[in-house]
This record gives C-alpha cells, sequence and structure tokens, in this order.
C-alpha cells in the first residue's frame, strides 16, 4: 500500500529528528505512524493550547521507545513549536529518549520501561467512570512490550471494571530488538489471548488509514469490555531498506548518506 | 497499628473524595464498612503489584489519592519499577501502606521479611518513607498524609504495641521527636524499635547513665535539623531499626553526618539485622533476638560507645 502524502511528511519530520539527534528508535516509530495519525487527525479529543483540559482523551505510548512518532504528531497539532523536535535528546531537551509527563505538553505518562502504559491507562479510564467523565483512553503497546507479565495483570483488571473507555492498540510488527517475536516469545493467537482476558478484539491493517478510521469510529467495540485492536504493522515501515530488518530498531551513527536515503524513499 | 491505618483510610475517605483503598487480595472483610458504604472507592484487585501500582499511578494522576495496602515484601520488591518510575518519577500522591515491617511475619519464613524495604524505598528520589512506633502515632500520620503532595511509604509493624508516643508530641512528616531527653547517650531509632530503646535507655538509667531516644518516624526526608542539634550534645549514639544495616535509617544517619558534621560519625554505633538472609522463623521476638536486635544488645551497645568517648 502506498503511503499518504501526510504520512509520508510525517516520516521526513521523524527523519529530520533523527538527522538533528544522530539517533532514535526508527524502526519502532515508523510502524506507528498511521496508527497515530489517524488517532490524532480523527479520533482523540484534546486542546493543545490547554494541554491539561479534564476532558482530553488521554493517548498514553506504552512503548515509549516510539516517541519519535509521538513528538511529530504533538509538534504538528501544536503541543510545542515544530523546530523544538530538532533538540531531540540534547542535554536541556524535553524531547528525550523517551517521553517524560509534565515535561513535554501531551505527552500523558512517562514510558519507557516496557509494560507500565496500561496499567496508568486502565487507572486513567477508572477514573473518568468514577467522574463520570466521557473521556476515552487509548494505550498504545509495542509487541515485544507485551512479553511483561503487568500487562496481563492490567488486562484482567480492565476487563474486571468493565472499562469500555479503554482501548489497547497493539503494534503487531512482529519484531522485537533481537529477531522476530515468533522466536523470541511467540505472542500467537494474540487476538485470542485478548479475548480471553475479556476485551473486544479487531485485528486491522496498521497501515491502512481508512481501515484504521473506521475501526476507531466503532469504538466502544463493547459497551461492557474494554478494546484490544491488534494493528498489524511493519518496522520501519516506509523505508524498504529497513521494512522488517531487526537492526532497524535503533539506529546511531547514522551519516549524511543514510540520511538522504531515507529523504528520497519519503518524496 | 494496620487496622488503625486500614481505618483511618476509611475516615480519610469519608472526609475527602479523592481517598481510594487498593489492596491485593487481602484477608476477608478488611474495611468492610468502606466497602459498603463506598464500594466505587474500595477495590481490591488480585495479586498483581505491578499492576496495582500502575493503576494508582494512573488514579493519582487524575485527582485520586490512593491509598494501597499489602504485605510489605511484595509493596516494595515486586513492583519495585512501578513505584520508582510511575510513582516516584511522576511525584504521584499514591500511599504505600506495607504490612510487616521487618521480622513480623518470622513463621512465615524469608520469603515474607521485609527487611531491607527501607533501603529500597529511600534510594528512590520523591519518595518519602515513614514508620511510626504505635497506633496512636499511626493515626497522627494517617491524617498528615492527606496534605502530603508526594509517593509516601508507611511501614507498619506487628499491632498491639504498648502506646509509646503522645499526642502533644504532633506529628509532622519529616520531624523527628525527641521521645526521651538525652543524657550521655542518645538512641536515634525508628518504627517499633523506638519502643525497645526507650526499654534500653531505662535499663542504662538504673546504671546512672542518662540516654535519650531520639524517634526517627520519618527515615526520609532525614530530620537532619534533629540530628545537627542532638548529636553534638552527646557522647554516644546508637542507631536501632528493624531491618538490615545496609542502607537504613544507621546509613541514613552516618550519611548525613559524613556530609555535615564529620566529626560525629565515631560516636555512632549502628544496630540493625545482619546481612544475610534469616534461617530461623519462630516469631518476631525470637527472630529479634537470633538478630541481636535486642533491648540488651542497645544497652551494651551504648555502654560500649560511652566508654570509648
Amino acid at each position: 500500500m502506498n503511503l499518504s502524502p501526510r504520512s509520508k511528511a510525517l516520516r521526513r519530520d521523524i527523519v529530520g529528528i533523527l538527522e538533528a539527534g544522530g539517533k532514535g528508535h526508527i524502526g519502532a516509530a515508523l510502524s506507528t505512524v498511521e496508527v497515530m495519525q489517524v488517532l490524532y487527525d480523527s479520533f482523540l479529543r484534546f486542546r493543545p493550547a490547554q494541554p491539561d483540559w479534564v476532558d482530553r482523551d488521554r493517548f498514553i505510548l506504552s512503548k515509549g521507545h516510539g516517541c519519535l512518532t509521538l513528538y511529530v504528531m504533538l509538534a504538528d497539532k501544536g503541543f510545542f513549536p515544530k523546530e523544538e523536535l530538532l533538540t531531540f535528546c540534547a542535554p536541556d531537551s524535553r524531547l528525550g529518549g523517551h517521553p517524560e509527563w509534565g515535561k513535554l505538553p501531551g505527552v500523558e505518562a512517562t514510558t519507557g520501561a516496557l509494560g507500565h502504559g496500561l496499567s496508568i491507562g486502565m487507572g486513567m479510564a477508572l477514573a473518568a467512570k468514577m467522574r463520570k467523565q466521557d473521556y476515552r483512553v487509548v494505550v498504545l503497546t509495542g509487541d515485544g512490550e507485551i512479553n511483561e507479565g503487568s500487562v496481563w495483570e492490567a488486562a484482567m483488571s480492565a476487563a474486571k471494571h468493565k472499562l469500555s473507555n479503554l482501548t489497547v492498540m497493539v503494534d503487531y510488527n512482529k519484531l522485537q530488538s533481537y529477531g522476530p517475536t515468533s522466536e523470541v516469545l511467540s505472542l500467537d493467537p494474540l487476538a485470542d489471548k485478548w479475548r480471553s482476558f475479556g476485551f473486544a478484539v479487531e485485528e486491522v491493517d496498521g497501515h491502512d488509514l481508512g481501515a484504521l478510521q473506521s475501526l476507531c469510529a466503532r469504538l466502544p467495540l463493547d459497551q461492557a469490555k474494554p478494546t484490544a485492536i491488534i494493528c498489524h504493522t511493519i518496522k520501519g515501515k516506509g523505508l524498504p531498506f529497513a521494512e522488517g530488518v531487526a537492526e532497524w530498531h535503533h539506529r546511531s551513527g547514522l551519516k549524511a548518506q543514510d540520511i538522504a536515503a531515507m529523504y528520497a524513499c519519503l518524496q | 497499628m494496620r487496622k488503625t491505618s486500614l481505618d483511618c483510610v476509611y475516615e480519610l475517605a469519608k472526609a475527602d473524595p479523592r481517598v481510594v483503598f487498593i489492596g491485593s487480595d487481602l484477608g476477608p472483610g478488611v474495611l468492610a464498612g468502606m466497602k459498603q458504604e463506598m464500594p466505587e472507592r474500595f477495590f481490591m484487585e488480585g495479586i498483581a503489584e505491578q499492576h496495582i501500582i500502575g493503576m494508582a499511578a494512573g488514579l493519582a494522576m487524575n485527582g485520586f489519592m490512593p491509598y494501597v495496602n499489602t504485605i510489605a515484601t511484595f509493596l516494595t520488591r515486586r513492583c519495585y519499577e512501578q513505584i520508582a518510575l510511575d510513582l516516584c518519577l511522576q511525584d504521584l500522591p499514591v500511599r504505600l501502606i506495607a504490612n510487616g515491617g521487618g521480622g513480623v511475619y518470622a513463621p512465615l519464613g524469608p520469603t515474607h521479611l521485609a527487611v531491607e524495604d527501607i533501603a529500597i524505598m529511600r534510594a528512590l528520589p520523591n519518595m518519602t518513607v515513614v514508620a511510626p512506633c504505635d497506633a496512636q502515632e499511626m493515626r497522627r500520620l494517617m491524617a498528615a498524609t492527606i496534605d502530603w503532595p508526594h509517593p509516601i511509604y508507611i511501614r507498619l509493624g506487628k499491632g498491639g504495641e504498648p502506646v509509646v508516643s503522645t499526642p502533644d508530641a504532633g506529628f509532622e512528616i519529616g520531624k523527628a521527636i525527641l521521645m526521651r531527653q538525652p543524657g550521655s547517650g542518645l538512641f536515634v531509632s525508628t518504627g517499633v524499635m523506638t519502643q525497645l530503646a526507650l526499654k534500653a535507655a531505662e535499663q542504662l538509667q538504673a546504671e546512672n547513665i542518662p540516654c535519650g531516644v531520639l524517634h526517627m518516624h520519618t527515615v526520609k526526608p532525614l530530620d537532619g535539623a534533629a540530628l545537627d542539634h542532638w548529636l553534638p550534645r552527646v557522647d554516644g549514639v546508637v542507631t536501632v531499626e528493624e531491618h538490615t544495616r545496609i542502607g537504613g535509617l544507621g546509613s541514613a544517619v552516618l550519611e548525613h553526618c559524613s556530609d555535615h558534621m564529620p566529626t560525629q560519625v565515631a560516636k555512632i554505633a549502628r544496630i540493625g539485622l545482619p546481612d544475610r538472609f534469616a534461617t530461623e522463623y519462630g516469631n518476631q521476638d525470637t527472630l529479634l533476638s537470633y538478630w541481636g536486635v535486642t533491648v540488651d544488645a542497645m544497652a551494651q551497645a551504648m555502654r560500649r560507645q560511652l566508654s570509648r568517648a
């Protein structure tokens, strides 16, 4: 599937961060572009000028290492000036290698250590129910991330409380740091796992904007259950030489010609 | 002490809609009144400590003040990363009520003995570490928690301890209480060990060795001002804790002195647990004897310190 002009533009901004910062989790960011694009363009309710608006939807990037995409989306929406993207990982930057709550507007939780976001999101979704607020919580996890047992503790708890205002999206690019998830620690049957933990489950092509949009428009899938959306994605999506290549999970020491090659793919 | 602390959560919850209770898999009937009266703020979430801490963080980030309760070992070791990142890094007002600090669960063996909890909690920025000495002080502590904006680790004793604290001494997080006026020696103690330190001071008084007791209910933030005031005025200091000698109260006192008044360091002896897992069961008292944390040992340590002065 061809990338949309906007999807390419967002990816160019991601490469721009890499170019300025010299390093980053590029592969893990590129697999999530369309998911976050749809969330921020057409699903989440937020006010960039009032990032602590109490009724905003909460988006937690539980796979905090995918922050390049989050930073690009937040800058794109006006949470902070776009030129600040180029400060990535500078000593006094607000944009670190993992996102931090309270530091950068729009970041809803500090993540980076894996397996934390769903519990925090569950607490936020529970808070909404307790306060009778109608905000929604979306947690985006990695696939390797859900190796963590804490994710499944959170899943049981979210189902117990029937948190239909909570959606977990799994960036199922099938490649974790060392290699294929099927070899490191197989997740399949993944949809059945979430279903058996009490979630309403859908699977979607995580790069198909239309499919993502129509699926998000149907949320919650079940009024008495949290939702899990398994997003089938490609790590490094958009850069043919990086797609599905474990070595592109994180890159540093990128040379000018590497950066140029990335831009060339995204015109 | 445990019942008092949980009763206090209920009382706080009646007065403050931010207060919620989260347990793991506690005994039947725990906080039954709260559960009945305000079920929407009572949670029993299962043996899932990592999740519970994250859940508490999510609630706190949206205006609630969660009080989380389970056995100290599981509330510290199992979910340490969640405490470090979700609670401390984000600096959220979540309260951890830890059952059975030290040797309380002696018969259950080393899996259940929280003997390094103070050290690992104290190592985390933004964390406050409190160990009250009796149920009455627990009550005053719990009242103080409602206005404290940071995470708090509350270490509970077994319960049923004699009441040695007094209301007129008040309670302020981070402010030590002088329980007994010093003479030549001063015990610096935390938690229920203050009770033993008071007995040791009595024992020494009978020998005409006057000793005071400075009760450091708050191990972090440490009341350095109290140490600055009292240590130079005595000849010997013995710190007492039901905790490994690595990283607890004694370490905190030594660190403070090393940084701020190094000439005082030589006055200080530390009573605490040896650096090994317990190999005995019995009860809390027999374990304390096994560890050498006894009134006699405290008195002896003080005699030794004073003889060197």
